[in-house]
Formats: structure tokens, C-alpha cells, sequence
């Protein structure tokens, strides 16, 4: 049993940091779900990948560093704890390139990973539909073979960043005949600007459009763009999923640097016991998340793969995030209804944190079922 | 970095969980209820001589420490088992006495299980008073042993722990060390053995919801009863590494934080292990109740709530 992170990680961490202390804008940016503010955010991703920090786990011939789970883990206490911008590339680099790391092509990882790592090309999530959504199997959208590809059409909806942003993945129905759900589905990549696609963005809470509906009509799709094998789609994103919902999507940086923020605003209140348990529990659970992940870091180090424990992550963090930012909202007594805080944009961000990603119904189904050992049951 | 247990650490959980096992600790948990100690003291000597109380005991007073990560192993399967007895206390005597100069007057006996301590709790209340062969009392101006008889025993929710007040004063062992180190100790042993009974608490009713059928199917299989048992499923799951990293620092504040998070999420689990038995989880006659007064009892023990969490907002966790 050993926390302590090697010299050479220390010196990783050193120079993340010092990078990050000149780089960081003093101001925030503005909402990553605007499209000032998502234009700034592309810029930043720029910046990142100038020096090779925006993708630090990736390989070096891609815009990485090789630098591994433990140093991903280090880099993003670093990011966070500086206080740098929201990463707009995050769908991609968390979602996308996992999986073309495991079922990609060389072509495709080559043509498709460097342009995600600059922030030149933006990609959304196209999974859920009107009539699929924890049901994710239950999606409609087809895809009919062509000469050299495939026609997409149907309705996407939910899809995160894609008001603004470049390409979407997600799965399709090229097999309409096969009677199971979740066989003869299709993982595909496509331009958002495409002939055929239609992007109507849609305001979330506050009227941001941080996510679009996307209506596809006979959209072209290259069979360079399918992942995988055709109608294997559902396994290649459903690991995906796993990565999503484990460390990869949200780093435990994140949620300690939120912490030590709740704590200083506490204390500029003049630390009111009203919020102090939650204040303590914030920090507790953040500190958990942490070492929770080097245990799992671990474990993916001595050969083991991280499945159905993804989902307790899942849980755990969306919930953190949701307590957090009330607690804080909480401290800002009457003032806390103000839009334009910092703590507001996060709290709507947090909002749908048990929602997206596979709902937290879902996620305990996976606990109960595949790390209890209960019965499948009616939903 | 490496924070996983390795094949050495697992196997001795293991050969403890064994031992525990055959052991039949529900029986021995009833009879020292009754304050019938023959079965308890013997189980205690087999612990002992698996090396458990020798984890806080320097080598050269015939002990393995100190090997707090070992301990913390230890106790989750004394938490796992219910075992009854001042375990923790035990663990804190050894401490205490190991940073004072009577340490080699002791120290063997505690290792070897010859000896069994108690310590008064600021509460001023002592597990098993009435059973320890050493009564430690820590006042401001010294660390006394408590030689004459304690005070009645008075029933804790858990049955099987059994508190009296010590007599005052005694021999004193030693002034000026404080008993902070020894109070980090506690507390970790406590923890670690929260965690186990809630883990214990865990594997009973996932049993229980797979064999008790309604409405022809097993509850198991509804998702009133999973998402329950999913919710501590991970309470538990993130409790463990806290726990785990307390050890390797023993900083207060991180021992503090495993100590409030096992805790609660014991507690948790015990009542929803409580709820999904239904009325027979109610019952004394039936085992669960063994511990789910347990994972009341140690809430408060060695630190309440309250108390950790100020130990975390004044101290602060570590951040990398």
C-alpha cells in the first residue's frame, strides 16, 4: 500500500503546474454554451495542445505525452486545482478516442485523434432519441448501405456540445432484421456539417444550448468513418460507456478542487454551522473519489479492467457535484439565485450530472446486477 | 504508488476471515452478551496468536509493528464477524503503553493475548471493564491503571459491548506523552472494523433478497430493494480506500475522515439490512441484529461525527 507518487511523477506534477500558473486565463472564459464562449474554449484547447498538455495520456505520435493513468490522475489535480477552463474537446477525448484506441483503425486514430487534441475539431455525442434513452437499445436511427458507406437518417436528441461543434459519433440501426435490440447496431462518426443534417440547438435550464436535436436525412457516411465492424456497435459503445462513466469523463481533481473552493467560501462566510457538516462532507468525499481512483489506477496498472465498478463512480461523483454546488449556493444565502456566479453555471452543469452519461437508475441496476449478483428484473 | 493490498496482506485476511468462520462467532457473541467470557477469551488468544495485536506492538516488546495497514486488514474481519470484545482498546493500550516507560512490562502480554486492555473513553466509559485484565486511564496529569474494581456494567445498544466507568486514580504509568497517537489508533481499528461489519451487513441481505420470494419472484429482483443495496454497495466501496489511505498516513485528519465514512456508511447499510429483512431482521434471536446493533454502537465510538468532521475542516485532508 503505497500513496506516495514517484519523483518522476512529482516532477510531471512540477511542471504541469508551472505551465498552468502562465497559461491559465486570469478571468474566466466565457460559457463554454455560448458560442463566444465555445470559441474560447476551442482557442484554450489550442493553447493546451501547443505545450502537449491537452491530452497527456494519449501517445506522443497523436499530441500525447504517454503519460499514463497515474499522471492523467496528477495533470488533472493540477488542471482543476489552477482553476483553467472547462474542456469543450471533452466528449471526444473522453468518449471517441478511448474507443479508437481499443477498435479504431490506424488510419482512423491518425486522421481523426490530433485534430481532437488541438480543439480544431469539437465532437458531440449523437445516443439518445425521442424513444431511446435509458432504453438505449431501443434507438431507431438507421443506417442503409450505399457504394462506399453508409445513408444515416433519424432523430438524435440530447446531444451534448453539438450546437457548436464539428462531428458526432453514436450508434445506428444497419441491421433492422435481426429481432434483438442490441444486435445489428453500427458505431459511426459524421460531419455535423454534412448535406442532410439539421442542428436545432436546444437551451438547457438556463437557455444556453448546450445541446441540439439532430435531424439526419439520408446523411452519407464513409466506411472510413465506421468504427469497429458493422453491427457490432453496441459492444464497442458500451465500452465506451464504462470509460465514460469511470475515471476518464470526470477526473477526481475536478470535484477536490471544487471542494477546497466550498471550504475557502465557507470560511469567507465566517464558517456558519448551518453548512458545516456538509462543508466537511464535501471535502471527505472528494478526498474519497481521489483515492478511490488511485486504487482503481492501481488495479488497471497490475492488468485488471475497470467494468461494473464504473458505475458506483458514476453515482458517486454526479451526486458530489450536485451536493457541492448546492451546499455553496446554500452559503450564498439570498445572493445564491444569481445567475452569472461561477457556482450558478455549475450548479445547472450539475444538475444533469445523474441524468447524462446513463441515468443513476441505471448505474444501481449495474451495481445490483453485475457486482451484487441480484436478478435481472422489470426496470 | 501502488495503493492495492498485496498477495502477503490478502492472505492473512483471508486466513483470518477462515479462522473467524469456523469459529461460529454468533454463539461467542451471545454468551459474552451474557457475560459468559469462556468461548470470547479463547477466540481472543486465537486472534492474538494470528498475529492481530502484535500489528501495534514494536518488535522488540514481541510484536510485528507497528503495521497499521496490517491492523486496519485485521479489523475488518473482526468487523466482519462481529467479534466481541475491547479490540480496539486493546490496540490503543498498546499504543499507549509503547510510548511510555512501562512499555516492557506490558507490551509482551498485550501481543501475546495474555493481557486484555481496556481505555476510558473521554466519555469516561470503558468496553468491557468488567472483563480486561488492564484498566487504562487517561486524566491530564498522567496515564493511570486503574487498579480497583470498575462500576456496574451498563448495557450498550450493541448487547455485546458492555461499558463500565473505572475506578479513578490507580498506579500511574506515566506523565507528559499525549495520548493523541494512541487516540489515531483507536480510531483506525474502529473504522476498519466498521467497515467490516457493514460489509458483513451487505453480504446477509444480498443473500437474503435472493432466497426470500414475494409475489413469485425473489425481492432481489425489484428495483426498490437493488438500488438500496447498490447505494451501499458504494457508500461501502468508497469508505475503503479512505480507510486504506488513513493507514498508510495515520494523519488525524485522513484516520478521522475513514473513521466518519465507514461509519455512516455501516450505519446505512445496517438500515437498509434492517428494512430488507423485514420483521425478522427485527428480531434478537435472529443473527443480523448482531450486527446492526454494532454498526450503531460504533458511530459514536472513539469519535463522534462531529468530532471527525472538525479534525477535517481544521487540519484539511491532503490534496496530491
Amino acid at each position: 500500500m503505497d500513496l506516495t507518487h514517484s519523483p518522476a511523477d512529482e516532477e510531471f506534477r512540477a511542471a504541469a503546474r508551472a505551465w498552468l500558473d502562465a497559461h491559465v486565463p486570469r478571468a474566466p472564459l466565457p460559457s463554454l454554451e455560448t458560442e463566444e464562449g465555445f470559441a474560447a474554449h476551442r482557442t484554450w484547447e489550442a493553447e493546451l495542445a501547443a505545450d502537449r498538455w491537452s491530452v497527456v495520456s494519449w501517445p506522443e505520435r497523436y499530441g500525447g505525452r504517454d503519460a499514463g493513468l497515474l499522471r492523467w490522475l496528477v495533470f488533472e489535480e493540477e488542471y482543476w486545482a489552477a482553476g483553467a477552463p472547462g474542456r469543450v474537446g471533452q466528449n471526444g477525448i473522453a468518449l471517441l478516442a478511448p474507443t479508437l484506441f481499443a477498435y479504431g483503425t490506424e488510419e482512423q486514430r491518425a486522421r481523426v485523434l490530433p485534430p481532437m487534441a488541438t480543439g480544431e475539431v469539437v465532437w458531440a455525442q449523437a445516443w439518445s432519441e425521442p424513444e431511446a434513452g435509458s432504453d438505449l437499445a431501443a434507438l431507431a436511427s438507421r443506417a442503409v448501405r450505399t457504394d462506399g458507406g453508409w445513408l444515416i437518417s433519424g432523430l438524435k436528441t440530447w446531444s451534448s456540445r453539438a450546437a457548436f461543434a464539428d462531428r458526432a459519433f453514436g450508434l445506428f440501426r444497419s441491421d433492422p432484421g435481426t429481432g434483438r435490440p442490441h444486435e445489428g447496431l453500427t458505431y459511426l462518426m459524421f460531419d455535423l456539417r454534412a448535406p442532410g443534417v439539421t442542428v436545432r440547438p436546444v437551451g438547457r435550464l438556463d437557455g444556453r444550448p448546450a445541446f441540439a436535436e439532430l435531424f439526419l436525412d439520408e446523411v452519407f457516411v464513409p466506411d472510413e468513418d465506421v468504427i469497429g465492424e458493422p453491427g457490432q456497435g453496441w459492444a464497442i459503445a458500451m465500452s465506451a460507456t464504462a470509460d465514460e462513466r469511470g475515471l476518464t469523463l470526470r477526473s477526481p481533481g475536478r470535484f477536490l478542487a471544487s471542494a477546497a473552493r466550498l471550504r475557502d467560501l465557507w470560511r469567507a462566510q465566517g464558517s456558519p454551522g448551518h453548512a458545516r457538516d456538509r462543508v466537511a462532507d464535501a471535502l471527505i468525499a472528494a478526498r474519497a473519489y481521489q483515492v478511490f481512483a488511485y486504487a482503481a489506477a492501481s488495479r488497471v496498472l497490475a492488468g485488471a479492467r475497470l467494468g461494473p465498478e464504473s458505475s458506483m463512480n458514476k453515482v458517486f461523483w454526479s451526486e458530489l457535484d450536485l451536493a457541492l454546488h448546492e451546499t455553496a449556493l446554500d452559503l450564498l444565502g439570498a445572493e445564491g439565485e444569481l445567475a452569472d456566479g461561477a457556482w450558478s453555471e455549475g450548479y445547472v452543469f450539475a444538475l444533469a450530472g445523474p441524468i447524462y452519461a446513463g441515468t443513476n437508475e441505471i448505474q444501481r441496476d449495474i451495481v445490483a446486477e453485475r457486482l451484487l449478483g441480484l436478478p435481472k428484473g422489470r426496470r | 504508488m501502488r495503493f492495492l493490498l498485496d498477495a502477503e496482506q490478502r492472505a492473512f485476511a483471508d486466513a483470518l476471515h477462515a479462522m473467524l468462520t469456523a469459529a461460529d462467532t454468533p454463539a461467542v457473541i451471545r454468551s459474552w452478551s451474557r457475560g459468559d467470557h469462556a468461548r470470547g477469551r479463547a477466540l481472543w488468544s486465537r486472534i492474538a496468536e494470528a498475529g492481530v495485536f502484535g500489528l501495534a506492538v514494536p518488535e522488540e516488546y514481541g510484536g510485528l509493528g507497528p503495521r497499521p495497514v496490517e491492523l486496519a486488514v485485521a479489523f475488518v474481519e473482526l468487523g466482519r464477524h462481529a467479534v466481541p470484545g475491547p479490540l480496539a482498546e486493546t490496540v490503543g493500550a498498546a499504543v499507549l503503553l509503547g510510548d511510555r516507560a512501562p512499555a516492557g512490562r506490558f507490551l509482551p502480554g498485550l501481543a501475546a493475548g495474555k493481557e486484555t486492555a481496556t481505555v476510558a473513553a473521554p466519555t469516561g466509559y470503558a468496553l468491557d471493564g468488567d472483563v480486561a485484565s488492564l484498566r487504562l486511564l487517561p486524566a491530564p496529569d498522567g496515564l493511570y491503571l486503574s487498579t480497583a474494581a470498575p462500576g456496574p456494567v451498563r448495557r450498550s445498544l450493541d448487547p455485546a459491548r458492555r461499558l463500565t466507568r473505572l475506578a479513578p486514580a490507580g498506579e500511574l504509568l506515566g506523565t507528559g506523552a499525549p495520548y493523541d497517537r494512541a487516540l489515531t489508533w483507536i480510531r483506525l481499528a474502529t473504522a476498519a472494523q466498521a467497515l467490516g461489519v457493514g460489509l458483513a451487513l451487505l453480504d446477509r441481505t444480498v443473500t437474503h433478497v435472493q432466497q426470500r420470494t414475494q409475489f413469485g419472484v425473489p425481492i432481489g429482483s425489484f428495483q426498490a430493494v437493488k438500488h438500496r443495496l447498490a447505494d451501499a454497495k458504494t457508500a461501502l466501496e468508497f469508505a475503503r480506500p479512505l480507510l486504506f489511505g488513513a493507514a498508510v498516513s495515520l494523519r488525524p485528519a485522513e484516520v478521522a475522515a475513514a473513521k466518519l465514512t465507514a461509519c455512516e456508511a455501516a450505519y446505512r447499510t445496517a438500515r437498509t439490512a434492517l428494512h430488507l429483512h423485514g420483521a425478522i431482521g427485527y428480531t434478537a434471536e435472529y443473527d443480523l441484529s448482531l450486527w446492526l446493533t454494532k454498526a450503531r454502537a460504533l458511530r459514536s465510538a472513539w469519535g463522534t461525527p462531529h468530532e471527525c468532521r472538525d479534525l477535517v475542516l481544521t487540519e484539511g485532508l491532503q490534496r496530491g
